[in-house]
């Protein structure tokens, strides 16, 4: 007897239609799994068995032989379960085959028949939403990222309930809200910064433009401080972006039933010692790294000269393209990677330098290598730049400053503009090519010849010009104007790399 | 006497000689050393060489207890450009931004009144005397502790090919002579010797800069040293060498006093109001944009729109995130 259940395989980002074939066949009990399944999958054997019995359903005491079909494609993970134990049932008729065929199924499967969720539900529900199913038979955690993708998800907590349900005996069951998804931990919130008043505003610049930001100055000054606090003052995630974010953080198997779905922009902030497969994604399944896991949010690279320069070099692609294509032995998957890039540097390797109450004790040596480490190329990718000095004792007692909300009121009213109004041209100022930056309504005469009489005096490269235009772009957005003015150009060129970044 | 002779001999056997050696290998190496063939040699690339005894060469150097046998020049600038009334800054490879401020600005200023920067091509305050001389159009010349051929250290090349263009490079080494560290002391004995004043601007205790103000002192020459902070290690050479009696600098006006030159008036350039209360502001106090912030209370954007204004004017410079008005 032949039965066939339908799931999909998640590859990259995207999910593969995989059937589930299981054929009875001889009386001499055995089971086998074909169809290159991986070592996770060939242990279903076990779970399998013992959910079947658990849910209180007969194994059958037949050669079963379980066939994952494509079989050229490496199937990987505990997922399969379920499929595989309800194409057993439907094979022996347990349950009605038809019922198994019109849905699609995932979920593992405990022991005792409790069905657990999966990584990357959210790809598999696109996948099954494209390959006409409309239902799926899930664990119940996974009904949030099922539901985002369009599809009915049918919850279940046992195997059991599966079954009951294709019999026919019980209605779908409820999607069992047990609690509020609870709001992720609020960030931490500007209010709690003192003094930097240009770090400050420099953030709120990054926030409205999406720019990448570099903080530089010496330790202790804050600059992470206040690289923590952008997620804070950005808008929340649209529609879009919710199902971009939440499939890439899905396929990684970062949500929890607590935050089923990502609807802030993530904060990602890998420790210096990450390799480049962390930061840009990798494995012999391809997976999502770092930089994809801050897109449409925030990549922090706390102490960036600590990095390994690979990790760094590779970094450039994504915050060109927006996307990632990382390519390996057994497949090749593209991540998107739109982030925005926030660093944090001392201006030596000792600390003293930019700080008045030390010495830098830095051989000149030591200097130029701890430089060298950036190329000029990454540097030159951070629209804004900004010295963070050290804060005087006064300031640390001054009254609390501007809270993050009133910030973000702000960024919003900017970005809207940045969209809709005049200062439109595209959705995110740092999507702009430089070709577009050349057309942007830079407006006044004024304008353009202060760009240009900077680009004469200060060293200004052409990715400098178009990266000064954009900041610009963002500041006259954010003072409410419609055209870009000389004082919106003058402010974005106090942000440019200082000469300190940079080898004499 | 045969000088130039006594230059590649010295170079040869990696001794540092300031006249004949009274050897016999010195006297076998003088019967076979071809002159004209060696100045040939030294065409081709693109070098002269100026002994002691040509009528052009440096009197203040001359006069000095003990002078090279010649110079060996690189660059467009004419022998007679070592005779100009000449400034030697000097100062820690290691510097502050503030020390590299200085050097800069202070070797502008002379640039700009028609003296001769002079300094030894090092990292750091050296480097930024020759840059300041170099961005007003100025002359500056660069005294090499090894061999003319050689740009050292690697990384101020580019510094070298500019200051070749515009001025001179001079070393006493022949083309081929490694640096080495007791070379040094020697080539600041040419700075010091060329220059009728020198200027301290920072150093350590025990560096380099200190033995080219104490040559400078022995030849009567004037030596100026930029203040700095008692606590700071990088100042302790001069503010020993104000205690010995050195001359102050307190702005390049001193120097050129010193040389009875008048400081070119700078043309006032027209601001508008915010930045000219921000300037008003650095004027008083070098500061950070977050205490200039507070002590101008202008918006964050308004303050950087005028500090850029200031910058693009030449009034105001920013290292480290300090700001400074020129």
């Amino acid at each position: 007897m032949l039965a066939r259940a339908v799931t999909h395989a998640v590859v990259g980002l995207d999910a593969c239609r995989v059937e589930v074939e299981a054929h009875l066949q001889g009386q001499v009990p055995a089971f086998a799994i074909v169809g290159l399944a991986d070592r996770a999958c060939q242990e279903a054997k076990e779970r399998v068995k013992s959910g079947i019995k658990s849910a209180e359903c007969e194994w059958p005491q037949r050669r079963i032989i379980v066939n994952l079909a494509p079989a050229g494609l490496r199937k990987e993970g505990s997922g399969f379960d379920l499929p595989i134990a309800l194409a057993i049932l439907s094979a022996s008729r347990q349950v009605p085959p038809d019922q198994v065929r019109a849905h699609a199924a995932l979920g593992e499967l405990a022991l005792d028949g409790r069905v657990r969720p999966v990584r990357g539900a959210l790809a598999v529900a696109e996948g099954a939403r494209r390959s006409g199913l409309d239902r799926i038979v899930c664990a119940a955690e996974s009904a949030a990222e099922v539901e985002l993708a369009g599809v009915v998800p049918v919850p279940v907590r046992h195997l059991a309930e599966a079954v009951a349900y294709l019999r026919g005996e019980i209605a779908a069951p409820e999607r069992h809200e047990e609690r509020e998804p609870e709001r992720p931990a609020a960030a931490p919130d500007l209010s709690d910064v003192r003094g930097q008043e240009r770090g400050r505003r420099a953030l709120e610049i990054a926030a409205a433009g999406g720019h990448n930001l570099l903080l530089a100055g010496p330790p202790g000054t804050g600059k992470t401080m206040l690289a923590r606090r952008l997620p804070g003052i950005l808008p929340p995630l649209m529609r879009d972006e919710i199902v971009e974010v939440t499939r890439i953080h899905s396929v990684a198997g970062l949500l929890s039933a607590r935050c089923p779905l990502v609807t802030t922009p993530p904060f990602r902030a890998p420790h210096h010692s990450a390799s480049m497969a962390a930061i840009v994604g990798g494995g012999p399944g391809p997976r999502p790294g770092e930089a994809s896991l801050a897109h449409r949010g925030v990549l922090l690279l706390d102490e960036l000269p600590e990095f390994q320069r690979p990790a760094l070099e590779a970094l450039r692609q994504p915050i060109e393209d927006g996307a990632i294509s990382v390519a390996r032995a057994a497949g090749h998957a593209i991540f998107p990677a739109r982030f925005q890039l926030v660093g944090t540097m001392n201006l030596c390797p000792c600390g003293g330098r930019g700080d008045a109450g030390a010495e830098c004790s830095c051989s000149p040596q030591r200097l130029a290598a701890f430089r060298d480490k950036l190329s000029r190329a990454l540097i030159d990718r951070f629209d804004l730049v900004v010295t963070v000095p050290r804060a005087r004792a006064h300031e640390l007692a001054a009254p609390a400053a501007e809270a993050s909300e009133a910030v973000r009121e702000r960024v919003i009213a900017a970005r809207e503009r940045l969209r809709e109004g005049s200062l439109a041209r595209t959705t995110e100022a740092s999507e702009l090519l430089d070709r577009a930056v050349e057309r942007l309504p830079l407006s006044t005469t004024e304008a353009s010849e202060l760009l240009d009489r900077a680009v004469e005096r200060l060293p200004l490269s052409g990715r400098g010009r178009a990266r000064v235009a954009r900041v610009a772009r963002t500041a006259a957005a954010l003072a409410g104007a419609d055209r870009v003015l000389p004082e919106h150009v003058a402010e974005a060129l106090s942000y440019r790399s200082p000469s300190e970044l940079r080898a004499p | 006497m045969n000088e130039l002779a006594i230059a590649a001999f010295a170079a040869e056997t990696g001794s540092h000689l300031l006249s004949a050696p009274p050897t016999q290998r010195f006297a076998a190496f003088v019967r076979t050393f071809d002159q004209r063939a060696y100045a040939a040699r030294l065409e081709e690339r693109g070098l002269r060489w100026l002994p002691r005894s040509d009528a052009a060469f440096p009197p203040l150097l001359r006069s000095i207890h003990d002078p090279p046998p010649g110079l060996f020049l690189r660059g467009s600038g004419e022998p007679g450009t070592l005779a100009a009334p000449a400034v030697a800054i000097v100062g820690a490879r290691a510097c502050s931004a503030y020390g590299a401020h200085v050097a800069r600005v202070c070797a502008r200023e002379l640039a700009q009144a028609g003296l001769v920067v002079v300094s030894g091509l090092a990292r750091g305050v050296d480097g930024e005397a020759h840059r300041g001389a170099l961005d007003v159009g100025g002359t500056t010349v660069a005294v090499l502790g090894c061999g003319i051929d050689r740009d050292y250290p690697a990384s101020n090349r580019e510094l070298a090919r500019r200051i070749a263009e515009a001025g001179l490079i001079v070393s006493e080494y022949a083309p081929g002579v490694e640096p080495a560290p007791w070379r040094f002391p020697a080539r600041n004995r040419i700075v010091a010797g060329l220059a009728a004043a020198v200027v301290v601007v920072e150093a350590r205790e025990a560096s380099g800069a200190l033995i080219t103000a104490d040559l400078a002192l022995e030849e009567g020459r004037d030596v100026f040293a930029v203040p700095g902070e008692i606590t700071s290690a990088l100042s302790a050479g001069c503010n020993a060498l104000l205690r010995l009696g050195a001359i102050p600098l307190t702005s390049p006006a001193d120097v050129l006093e010193h040389f009875g030159l008048a400081a070119t008036a700078r043309p006032d350039v027209p601001v508008t109001p915010y930045a000219a209360s921000v300037l008003a502001a650095l004027r008083e106090a070098a500061a950070t944009g977050d205490e200039l912030a507070r002590r101008t209370e202008l918006e964050a954007a308004t303050l950087a729109a005028a500090l850029t204004e200031l910058e693009l004017a030449g009034l105001v410079i920013e290292a480290e995130g300090v700001y400074r008005a020129q």
